[in-house]
């Protein structure tokens, strides 16, 4: 079976081609979305892409990211001032996928992918919606509430930049140093002098988004990063969570594991 | 509907048609006639069909094949160099990381994809630019050692 391809210099028209088409499907890097027309899914008649520019630039000041959605892990990899996110792009696959794979596919990624999507969960990001009649925002976590009603075209997501060392991020997997996720967990840790204060925790592979850790957010509101400190989140580290059981791992494994992997975390490899 | 696509293909121009929706492997295998990438999975998981884009390791089967159009592609077929082979072949053959040699084409392909940017890999380098190529036979480590032995007689020799 053979689909159409339409490639479309400015994002907009590719946004309103898919937004008018049925069957038609955005195209970014490829890595999944190629394995279903390989298959000769029924689903996909058209490929929609773009080749505009806009799509794939990087954008870094001291105070704020900007994310082309076309942007590949191995371009935010090249970027030196996005240090911060190398160890998630690092973690979507081998250096190939890398090369492809893109930041606005990733928010898009069944579970167990969207190790990306976490990271920009946590940093508390916006998405920028392209459309035939110009673009709106949207929070993150709203985008992927609502992510499968499809028709959607992400141009760019903007975060704003962590103070120090206040993100962090960690991929729990069974293969190194590639692995599909057992889970991740991403994290930003405000502090003010020593508590935590407005911490956002988000999971990879806990749901059939990523999704955020609420109840523990709010049990480390105003304490300190120790063992005593981080307790009460550690027990409700996996509260709002629906981890599904495939082939990397079962979910009540999953569930079992979270805790253990929030403490190392939260601690930091010196003092777990 | 059929697309004209046009690569650089191992140096040199070639032009075919293709599929609308088709892969960068099946173009090449089917409609261009380059044997020497293999198709394992057709999922980008195996790692069988790793070409350079532009010098980048790509998935070919999940690389839409029209996203190339213009840009410079190599195979195993462009790594010899002149009556040569390529160092990485040499070592392969020296090392024995070849048995069912199903995996050879990606893993030289990912393989020098990494010496071209870093031809003084460590370890771990050789195994991150690896680690989407599987190999059922060898267990990685003549894979590895071929491939740190290519790059230091490289270096030997460029000295
Ligand atoms: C071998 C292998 C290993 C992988 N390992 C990982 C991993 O470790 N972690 C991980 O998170 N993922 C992993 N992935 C999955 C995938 O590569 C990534 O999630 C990647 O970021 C998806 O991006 P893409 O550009 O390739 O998406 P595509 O395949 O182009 O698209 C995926 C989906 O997203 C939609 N989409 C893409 N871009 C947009 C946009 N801008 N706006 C709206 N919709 C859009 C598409 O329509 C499609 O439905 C792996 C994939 C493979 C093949």
């Amino acid at each position: 079976m053979t689909v159409t391809v339409k490639t479309f210099d400015r994002l907009a028209d590719a946004a309103s081609a898919i937004s008018t088409e049925r069957g038609a499907h955005f195209l970014s890097g490829g890595t999944l979305l190629m394995r279903a027309v390989n298959e000769a899914d029924p689903a996909i008649k058209t490929i929609v892409r773009s080749t505009d520019p806009a799509f794939r630039h990087i954008a870094v000041s001291s105070a704020r990211v900007e994310l082309g959605a076309g942007a590949t892990m191995a371009a935010i990899l090249a970027e030196r001032e996005l240090a911060l996110l190398h160890q998630v792009a690092r973690a979507v696959g081998g250096p190939a996928v890398r090369e492809a794979a893109t930041v606005g596919g990733n928010l898009f990624a069944p579970s167990p992918y969207g190790d990306f999507a976490a990271a920009l969960l946590a940093l508390d990001a916006t998405v920028t919606l392209a459309g035939g009649y110009g673009e709106r925002e949207l929070q993150l976590e709203e985008l992927l509430g609502r992510r499968d009603r499809g028709a959607t075209l992400v141009s760019k997501v903007t975060f704003r930049r962590p103070p120090g060392d206040a993100f962090r991020f960690a991929k729990v997997t069974r293969v190194h140093p590639k692995g599909l996720s057992v889970l991740s967990i991403a994290a930003l840790l405000p502090l003010a002098s020593v508590r935590i204060t407005g911490a956002r925790i988000a999971y990879g592979a806990m749901g059939r988004t990523p999704l955020r850790a609420k109840a523990a957010e709010r049990a480390l509101e105003g304490r300190s990063l120790d063992a005593a400190g981080i307790a009460p989140a550690l027990a409700v580290a996996a509260d709002g969570t629906s981890p599904s059981d495939d082939a990397i791992a079962s979910a009540w494994w999953r569930r079992e594991i979270l805790p253990i992997h929030l403490r190392r975390l939260l601690l930091g490899a010196d003092q777990v | 509907m059929k697309t004209p696509i046009q690569l650089r293909l191992n140096g040199e121009d070639v032009a075919t048609f293709a599929d609308g929706g088709a892969n960068l492997l099946d173009v090449l295998r089917y409609s261009v006639g380059d044997l020497t990438v293999k198709g394992g999975c057709w999922q980008g998981t195996c790692g069988t069909c790793t070409v350079l884009v532009d010098g980048a390791p790509r998935l070919a089967c999940v690389t839409l094949a029209e996203s190339c159009s213009g840009n410079s592609v190599e195979t195993v077929a462009g790594l010899r160099r002149g009556a040569d082979l390529h160092p990485l072949q040499t070592a392969f053959m020296e090392h024995f990381a070849a048995q069912c040699g199903y995996c050879t084409p990606g893993m030289l392909m990912a393989a020098k994809a990494l010496l071209d940017r870093n031809p003084n890999p460590t370890r771990e380098d050789v195994v991150d630019a690896i680690c989407g190529n599987i190999c059922r036979c060898t267990g990685y480590e003549p894979i590895i050692a071929a491939i740190l032995d290519a790059a230091r007689k490289d270096a030997r020799r460029s000295a």
